[in-house]
């Protein structure tokens, strides 16, 4: 077994294992916060496909994670209000179930990223980083200004949505909707790297001349990667405001998309499970140090420094090697 | 709207654009030369701001206070260029964001630890706290005209620095080819850490100089550090001229929507809903003009592909 | 890092307390304080919790756990969470901004725990989502901005420029300014949040016939607005809401803001026993002038140990009904809680001015007596 096969059975075994003894040593909290970290995880899995095997730096993820937040938060507040949707010309009710919630976000997000993919991929490099970062602050500054669902406020939702024949309320119920989720998605997305679509994909990104003569165009490719990243980074939004049962504009801030990012790097950019790593340790740190010192930022920029310096390959790179390092 | 307040927006788009420069200037030298995206550039733009309180709440003397931001800049460049930056030219921008991303942390961090939670006070000079009355009666601070003058002194510097000066014709060559002007035995790492402490000083001045007008506060860095990436976007990563023609564009753009559009809005929408819905969309429109420019001009006003 | 020993003071006063009461809750009481402690709008959080923990020093009757929200709401909504399910804490407090209040209030009322706002009062908790659990003990957004609309009235100010930024709260605070006025608005303008220059906004202040400008603009953007303005030569009479105006945000303006009105319901200079003794306590424990937000973290404070001498907090009727009768020598003088339990109190009218070298805030006469929020009609409890 590789070493990188072995550390990612742990790495899948770490978030139950903590989730479980949490809810025996009767501390919710810390389920809690294992389910923070399997959506964060989502997200970065999300990006990681665009980021890791598209190699498309996006520093936008967080329109797509806001989005999906958005989905919940309007059709849960008009579920939670009585007031449709739209009346006209057909009827849209709201609704409090999850799986339609994480269609609709799923839709939204893969359109946006469609949009918003179309646009920057003609543009490479430096310049598709700071693209993508203005179509989030747009949607940042829309959602703060924009007062029908609260504006800077966001919007409360006082009762986490259901799940038909689970008890979401229940914490550990909740965490294992999630990390079942990530699951499905990490098995996805491990055989999206494998397929054709995968490999032409990973061609694209280490010599894009020689995928053309093939007759493939890269920026079809990188396209559907995009929409797919966004679409995966859009449930985790929902999720993630369904875990707060609160959304914010703060979802779409371009600190959030620094954040998912620093949850792939931290952990393995292009490595299958790099985020879960990435989003774990993040999460550890910020509940640990947070703790010891006001100012404990101080410390987590120390940490995340020395990584990029002395642990190339994040965490997965430095514990599994070179072996499959993707440059 | 008057002709002479309409006037006095367009200066006022053109000075904010100046002020934005000033920042821009040094991000784009920097990564011109050495490749590097450095989101610490707010951090040090900070810097700048809080040395000048402090050299000003020392002595009270303002040129002083502007030469310490100097100093306190270019010498926070250039510690963080030796122990960090340096490992990063050869690496992708991913962790050069990341790497810089955390530098912004510790920067913050540390700052309100030495300085305390609360705003620093620096004020304007007493020479310049007014007005000045411009040729067809329209007033206008004294202090801003400084700014305006002060940026067009610097772009006109870094002009003949880099076309003019044997550091010029070195960074020029570095931009061409990185190995080139190693075998040709320049001093490549010392080049480096200098050019990175002129565009840090470069941030540092912009910080004192617009500090004294703004509130000196942890994170005042970071918005304007968006802005000024915004800037050198579309002027084409690497160009002075197009970070000058950027930031222009960038400060009229914001000026003249924030201004204009209430009044656009209001022409068919009643009042407080054409007021709201024209905030709205002045806050989005320079990441509007930037992804226009960006599909017309994938690299940039003067960007090289 | 006096404030870090007070905190290990009391964290060790409750200890020892919690050992010798450990079989019996009895009076003992747990505080979950939520506040900011990092980044820019740190200053505030700081004033409340150093205001809170000033007036129960010695108390070894509530502990308090205190954890920074960073001003960002997710972590706050797991930071009560947290406070809720493995801190077991029986009240909640320290929120300062009104969108991080939103996310955590409802669903901490709504899990049976008292929240006591020692500042930030969005409309939806005075009026339709009022809660008997959720006490504001500072002020509802409006307050401070209908006082300054009543206040003009009255003294001869016919035109007005109105200027905050395009969120919420900056729109609820217009909204509350032109509730109680009866002049004329020459213009509304919506900055945007977070703006840093305010030049095109200033030249239309110049050419507006408006006498008075009225702005809230907190924070950074108040420090950036106001030299400025100083700058530029418009001499219009100046008036906003406090919170530009609050000590921690003075020194940075310095004398720009001499002369500057701005309502508030509590100021230094409030004559009464409870304020004097305040000012001196805090400036002898912390070195410096308290905030009206240190001034909102004590009189919280004050209020939980009046309610803790009348009431269990594990009878949650009793202790409702102890915090409602809020019998405590609050700073602001007077202080009642309305049927939607935020503040019947008096706003003041205060001028900044210089005393010796240090600008501060004077009062010139109150603005609105007994002043309540217009939600309560729309609150049923």
């Amino acid at each position: 077994m590789r070493r990188e096969t072995l550390l990612n059975i742990v790495l899948f075994a770490l978030l139950p294992a903590t989730a479980l003894a949490a809810w025996m040593l009767d501390e919710p909290f810390i389920i809690t916060l294992a389910t923070k970290a399997a959506i964060l995880a989502l997200a970065g899995v999300g990006l990681n496909i665009a980021l890791g095997l598209g190699g498309l730096i996006s520093f936008g993820h967080a329109a797509f994670f806001g989005l999906g937040g958005y989905a919940m938060g309007i059709l849960a507040s008009h579920a939670q209000s009585y007031a449709p949707l739209m009346e006209s010309p057909f009827l849209i009710e709201g609704t409090k179930s999850m799986p339609v919630i994480w269609l609709v976000a799923i839709v939204t997000s893969a359109l946006a990223a469609l949009a918003i993919g179309a646009l920057s991929l003609r543009t490479s490099g430096v310049y598709f980083i700071m693209v993508t970062l203005a179509f989030g602050q747009m949607l940042f500054y829309f959602t703060i200004s924009w007062p029908a669902y609260g504006g800077e406020d966001g919007l409360s939702i006082y009762v986490r949505n259901g799940f038909p024949g689970l008890n979401t309320l229940d914490p550990l119920t909740f965490f294992g909707v999630a990390f079942a989720v990530l699951a499905l998605v990490l098995w996805g997305a491990g055989r999206l790297a494998k397929s054709a679509f995968g490999l032409a994909l990973s061609a694209a990104r280490q010599n894009p001349e020689r995928v053309e003569t093939v007759g493939l165009a890269p920026y079809r490719l990188r396209l559907v990667a995009f929409v797919i990243s966004g679409a995966i980074t859009g449930l985790a939004g929902a999720l993630f405001a369904d875990l707060n049962r609160f959304v914010s504009p703060t979802m779409f801030s371009w600190q959030t998309s620094g954040e998912i990012m620093v949850f792939v790097i931290l952990g393995g950019v292009g490595r299958l499970f790099g985020p879960v790593a990435g989003a774990a340790l993040f999460i550890l740190l910020e509940h640990v140090l947070g703790g010891l010192s006001e100012f404990w930022h101080i410390y987590l920029g120390l940490i995340l420094l020395l990584v990029v310096l002395f642990a190339r390959g994040g965490i997965v790179g430095t514990i599994a090697g070179r072996e499959v390092a993707h440059d | 709207m008057s002709p002479i307040l309409f006037i006095e927006q367009v200066l006022n788009g053109l000075q904010s654009g100046i002020m934005l420069f000033l920042m821009a200037a040094g991000l784009t030298l920097i990564f011109g030369v050495m490749g590097l995206i450095n989101l610490a550039h707010g951090s040090l733009y900070m810097v700048g701001a809080f040395a000048a309180a402090a050299v000003a709440g020392w002595t009270g003397s303002f040129v002083l206070a502007l030469a310490g931001a100097l100093a306190a800049a270019a010498a926070a460049g250039a510690v963080i260029e030796l122990l960090v930056i340096r490992r990063l030219y050869d690496r992708d921008h991913l962790d050069q964001v990341l790497a810089t991303f955390a530098l912004i942390l510790i920067f913050s961090e540390s700052t309100r630890w030495l300085f305390g939670s609360f705003p620093l006070y620096l004020d304007v000079p007493a020479a310049l706290s007014g007005p000045v009355r411009l040729p067809g009666g329209i007033l206008y601070p004294a202090y801003r005209l400084l700014i305006i003058a002060v940026g067009l002194v610097v772009a006109a510097g870094l002009f003949a620095l880099i076309a003019r000066t044997r550091i010029g014709i070195q960074i020029r060559a570095g931009e061409a080819d990185r190995e080139m002007i190693g075998a040709l035995g320049v001093d490549i790492s010392k080049l480096y850490t200098l050019v990175f402490a002129l565009g840090a000083a470069l941030a540092g001045l912009a910080g004192a100089l617009v500090g004294a007008i703004q509130s000196v506060q942890v994170g005042m860095g970071e918005p304007v550090l968006i802005l000024a990436f915004v800037v050198i976007v579309i002027g084409g990563i690497g160009s002075i001229k197009g970070a000058l023609v950027g930031a222009l564009l960038v400060g009229l753009t914001d000026t003249l929507g924030s201004v204009l559009l209430p009044i656009f809005f209001s022409s068919f929408l009643e009042q407080s809903s054409a007021t709201a819905v024209g905030s709205a969309l002045s806050s989005m429109s320079i990441y509007i003009l930037m992804a226009g420019v960006l599909l017309f001009k994938p690299t940039g006003l003067f960007g090289e592909a | 890092m006096k404030l870090k020993s007070l905190i290990t003071a009391a964290a060790i006063t409750a200890l020892s307390a919690g050992g010798a009461l450990a079989d019996a809750h009895g009076g003992k009481l747990k505080v979950g304080m939520i506040t900011t402690l990092s980044g820019g709008g740190a200053g505030l959080g700081i004033d409340v919790r150093d205001g809170f923990m000033l007036a129960i020093k010695g108390n070894d009757q509530i502990e308090v756990v205190t954890e920074d929200d960073q001003q960002k709401p997710d972590i706050a909504v797991q930071l009560a969470d947290k406070m809720i399910q493995s801190e077991k804490v029986d009240v909640l407090t320290g929120i300062i901004w009104s969108n991080l209040a939103m996310a955590v209030v409802p669903a901490a009322t709504a899990q049976g725990k008292f929240y006591l706002s020692p500042n930030a009062g969005p409309s939806a908790l005075a009026g339709k989502g009022c809660s008997p659990l959720y006490f504001n003990v500072s002020w509802q957004n409006d307050a401070f901005n209908e006082a300054a609309g009543a206040w003009a009235n009255e003294n001869d100010i016919k035109k007005v420029f109105l200027m905050a930024p395009n969120y919420p709260a900056g729109q609820d605070m217009i909204a509350g300014f032109k509730r109680f006025y009866k002049g004329e608005v020459a213009e509304e303008v919506y900055t945007k949040l977070g703006q840093t220059d305010y030049a095109a906004e200033i030249a239309q202040i110049r050419a507006s016939d408006a006498d008075t400008l009225y702005f809230f603009l907190p924070g950074g953007m108040g420090i950036s607005f106001m030299k400025q303005y100083a700058g530029s030569g418009v001499e219009k009479n100046l008036m906003g809401p406090a919170f530009s105006f609050d000590q921690g945000i003075l020194g940075a303006i310095g004398d720009a803001a001499v002369g500057v009105k701005n309502t508030s319901h509590w100021s230094k200079d409030i004559d009464n026993e409870a304020n004097k003794k305040f000012v001196a306590d805090f400036q002898a424990e912390y070195d410096r002038l308290p905030s009206l937000y240190a001034a909102q973290g004590y009189d919280t404070a004050l209020l939980l140990v009046s309610a803790m001498g009348k009431a269990d907090v594990n009878d949650a009727a009793a202790f409702q009904a102890a915090l409602e009768e809020a019998d405590f020598a609050s700073v602001r003088g007077k202080f009642k809680f309305g049927p939607n339990h935020h503040p019947i109190q008096d706003i003041f009218m205060r001028e900044v001015v210089k005393e010796g070298d240090i600008v501060t805030n004077k009062i010139l006469g109150v603005a609105a007596t007994d002043h309540t929020d217009v939600y309560g009609a729309e609150c049923k409890m």
